[in-house]
């Protein structure tokens, strides 16, 4: 009863021929498209999930009886929460890439602008909105960044999770990014910028308030799929673009000031991305086999509540373009293209877009 | 004085310090007055003091960082192709990659979700970018380990375990003793999983022999591929640490925190050592073809790791904080591993029940038998007979390991707290809980499920702390299913539908390979299922039985290793 073959003495592909010699593709999950892509492979059935392949089942209860996952964890229901893939395929080398090519072009903008003496020639009002306003607007950022943190805990698949992740990931990034660019050209400007200006503004001038409202309602919610639509399809473009692309990029090259958009449209092609990921996430919900309707009224319950929010806070930060000295764009103007772009958003998801008044 | 001219003399501007960098970024953070911030995952500590951030980073610098890590990692795997690798690898140790690789990529990914978990917990903000840049680094090791298994599954001369492998993960007998190891982290109190369980315990102990043992001994099997990944993940460990660390300091001065810190440091310890000795101490001693007396073996490494650095560093000065720190379960560790065989019973175990698992296992032979007796004393009169046998049965046609009664050796029961058998057989016990029976591998086990895991420590309310639940025990999944339709159901079969995907062996010959066929016939049975069944004094006397232990039966005549040589 002994074996007749003789060793192989390699141990590559192609070295020998047997059942399953030539299996050389992850074969448990059906790919979306034609062929699996690497974003897939690495990241599919990552995330357990007893209905699929976890046959001891989730082995660890909360106190309360809640498994490890739940899908009980957002009021959006899914007959198949493993569909979803993320539009921008992000794994951790992808990720790596872009953040880190951010990084380097976010710092020699900055290193170059020093050099060339920029923020020496700022407009003062304009040193003074940057201080005030723009220092208060990275803690906004820095809200959406720790409630995505906080959200990429909660969902059913790796792919959302992921996709959460690299959200949080990049919009901590760029609260850091903003904190350490305005610290930079202080050291430049003439009296400095204060540091605690930001802040100040943040938590006491009413013209933040609203806006701060909005950030601590999305921190605050405990459904992770309402954190990430608030923040995607609605505080998003109601907001954060109206501030950078409407206020920021706009008012600053009349200002003297050509490195801060250059800083802050950084967010801008983050947002492309994490808009694509949650229009997808969205659609997917909104076209699931079994509960299209449902996920249809739970979100736009959702978008109706943080519009609310939004707009108002977006009223209140009207004040802002009167600041600058040159003035080269109306809040009317940009507050116009904010809710078209918002509106754009929802109908291109499926959903009703709410009245804003 | 051109000799001091440097280009970033020339170049540089005056900056803020790092310190003034990383104090603005922890400023970011607001205590919401508008509305309450979602306590979502509870703790039964109390967290009033504001930890401190060892590491003083901020991300800018980070990305690139580990842009520049993973441009080593890629350009080496690269390489590694270029130099034809694989002609030159172990199969031995590649299989093995398959159970490995299986079980990691889940508890990295949750060390990431970890994050939420702890981030929310204490007070000031300062830690937030440690935590941030832990959730990301989780997330790079999560997908760029699958990545280094499907780069195996595209490159190694048997693909078949690889290409399951997330599937494998959920259901293998083996793969099921990584489930702690990661749910743990994720699940019951938030101190108790993401901090204690995760980072004081696993990251700060047990990952030294996952990721800085495990790679030199690739390096040893011709795998060069192993150990540039693992080494590059080991290099953000250090991160995690002091975040770990820096939490516990925040903790560790309130009195009311200690019961809990000495409960989570016992369980977390004694478990980090059942699962991750068991997993990795396989591996390491068993997976490998190279057998130079010099090297040190994985209860060396150990003792250098886990006993001189980790408990005499790192647990012993929390004594002076007023935590109880138990000495005694690192010294009953370290008999288990030393005195009582722990690694070899659980390579035996996993040997045993090869058509249930995925990957290839071949028989240790007589160059590893003297390595071993040379480490082990005394490893060649209890385990020498059981791997003739192994060699012997591994040819089809034969009865399997898992059913042979030839041989002596007596099927195992499991642990209801590590999910690893009870191969220790003089430590194996049981409990009751809520009038159940339950099986376990030691009196810490016993305790960690009948004591630790429930709404109330020493008489102090514990709310927050998780429970055991599930179908801990592999075994009652396929209790009285015949073993060939057991492995179809597990979907541990090649393309072919009727070649297993394990073999007992590395015979990379379809003549060689076992199907479906060879293994029917034979009935599994969950020994949890039939101790519940027994009269009390049946009970007993199984007990008292299977605590004396067995010894396999001498392999005479015609045990080689099942090969035959040309």
């Amino acid at each position: 009863m002994e074996a007749s073959t003789t060793p192989v003495k390699s141990g590559a592909a192609g070295a020998a021929t047997f059942a399953g010699s030539d299996s050389r593709k992850f074969n448990y999950y059906d790919p979306k498209g034609r062929k699996a892509t690497h974003y897939e492979d690495v990241t599919l059935d990552v995330q357990p999930d007893p209905e699929r392949y976890l046959l001891q089942d989730w082995i660890i209860n909360f106190s309360d009886g809640t498994p490890t996952y739940s899908k009980d964890w957002t009021r959006c229901k899914s007959a198949d929460w493993h569909k979803y893939r993320s539009v921008d395929q992000e794994w951790e080398k992808t990720h790596y890439q872009r953040q880190s090519t951010i990084c380097g072009t976010i710092q020699s903008v900055i290193e170059n602008g020093r050099r060339s003496g920029a923020a020496t020639r700022f407009d003062k009002s304009w040193v003074k909105v940057l201080q005030d306003h723009l220092g208060a607007y990275k803690h906004a950022e820095f809200g959406l960044g720790t409630s995505l943190m906080q959200a990429q805990r909660y969902g059913y698949t790796q792919m959302i999770n992921n996709v959460i992740l690299t959200n949080s990931s990049y919009k901590l990034r760029f609260a850091q990014d903003l904190t350490l660019y305005l610290g930079e050209i202080g050291l430049d400007i003439e009296g400095g910028i204060d540091k605690d200006a930001g802040k100040r503004n943040w938590l006491e001038n009413p013209i933040w308030q609203g806006v701060r409202r909005s950030i601590e309602e999305i921190m605050g919610a405990t459904d992770y799929v309402e954190q990430y639509v608030a923040i995607n399809l609605v505080f998003e473009p109601l907001i954060g673009e109206l501030f950078r692309s409407g206020f920021i990029l706009q008012m600053a090259a009349a200002s003297n000031d050509f490195i801060t958009p250059s800083v802050v449209s950084a967010a801008e092609s983050d947002y492309e991305r994490n808009l694509a990921n949650t229009v997808e996430f969205v659609h997917t919900l909104l076209n699931d086999s079994q509960y299209p309707l449902h996920n249809n009224i739970i979100i736009s319950e959702y978008i109706d509540k943080h519009a609310k929010l939004a707009h108002a806070a977006a009223l209140q930060l009207q004040p802002l373009w009167s600041l600058p000295r040159v003035k080269v764009a109306t809040f009317a103007d940009s507050y116009d293209r904010a809710r078209n772009r918002f509106s754009h958003v929802l109908t291109e998801c499926g959903l009703q877009v709410p009245t804003l008044a | 004085m051109a000799a001091s001219l440097t280009l970033n003399k020339i170049t540089s501007q005056k900056g803020i310090s790092i310190a003034e960098a990383t104090s603005r970024v922890a400023d970011l953070g607001w205590t919401p007055t508008y509305v309450q911030e979602a306590e979502t995952f509870p703790t039964d500590y109390r967290i009033s003091k504001v930890p401190r951030d060892p590491m003083k980073q901020v991300l800018r610098s980070y990305f690139p960082m580990q842009e520049e890590k993973d441009n080593r990692v890629y350009g080496a795997l690269d390489a590694a192709l270029r130099g034809d690798m694989f002609r030159n690898v172990e199969p031995r140790w590649v299989e093995w990659m398959k159970l490995f690789l299986a079980i990691i990529p889940f508890p990295e990914i949750s060390a990431a979700r970890s994050m939420a978990m702890v981030a929310r917990l204490a007070p000031g903000e300062e830690l937030r970018t440690g935590f941030t840049m832990q959730m990301v680094d989780e997330f790079r090791h999560s997908t760029i380990q699958m990545n280094l298994k499907k780069w195996y599954m595209e490159n190694y001369i048997d693909p078949a375990g690889f290409d399951i492998t997330e599937k494998a993960f959920g259901k293998c007998y083996a793969a099921t003793i990584g489930r702690q190891f990661g749910e743990g982290f994720i699940c019951g109190d938030a101190i108790t999983s993401a901090n204690v369980y995760l980072t004081v315990v696993a990251e700060t102990a047990f990952t030294n022999t996952l990721f800085v043992a495990m790679p030199s001994e690739a390096a040893r099997n011709g795998d060069y591929a192993l150990p540039t990944v693992f080494l590059s993940v080991q290099s953000d460990e250090s991160r995690h640490v002091g975040n770990g660390h820096s939490m516990l300091m925040a903790m560790v001065n309130d009195p009311s925190n200690h019961l809990l810190l000495e409960r989570d440091m016992k369980y977390a310890f004694w478990q980090n050592h059942a699962i991750v000795d068991a997993a990795i101490g396989t591996l390491i001693e068993y997976g490998t073809t190279n057998r130079d007396k010099n090297k040190e073996s994985y209860v060396e490494l150990w003792h250098r790791w886990i006993y001189e650095d980790y408990y005499r560093t790192y647990m012993l000065p929390l004594e002076k904080y007023g935590i109880k720190i138990h000495h005694d379960d690192v010294s009953a560790a370290w008999d288990r591993l030393v005195k009582k065989n722990y690694v070899h019973k659980i390579a035996q175990f996993f040997a045993v029940g090869w058509p249930v698992n995925f990957w290839r296992i071949e028989a240790q032979t007589e160059k590893d038998f003297e390595w071993f007796e040379h480490k082990y004393p005394g490893w060649y009169a209890e385990f020498g007979d059981f791997w003739k046998w192994y060699g012997r049965k591994s040819v089809p046609g034969q009865t399997n390991m898992l059913v042979d009664q030839e041989n002596g050796y007596v099927y195992p029961h499991r642990c209801w707290s590590c999910m690893c058998p009870c191969v220790i057989r003089e430590d194996f016990c049981v409990g009751e809980v809520d009038g159940k029976l339950y099986t376990y591998c030691s009196e810490q086990c016993r305790w960690t499920h009948m004591v630790a895991f429930q709404g109330e420590y020493e008489g102090r309310p514990t709310p927050a702390m998780g429970r055991f639940k599930g179908q801990r025990i592999w075994e009652d999944c396929y209790h009285g299913w015949d073993l060939a339709e057991a492995i179809k159901d597990l979907g541990f079969v090649r393309p072919d539908g009727k070649t297993i995907t394990a073999q007992p062996h590395l015979r990379f010959d379809q003549r060689d390979m076992w199907t479906l066929d060879h293994v029917k016939g034979h009935t599994i049975q969950s020994p949890l299922v039939l101790i519940r069944e027994m009269t009390p004094e049946q009970r007993d006397a199984h007990v008292a039985e299977y605590r004396a232990g067995f010894k396999i039966k001498p392999c005479n005549g015609a045990c080689s290793n099942g090969h035959h040589h040309h």
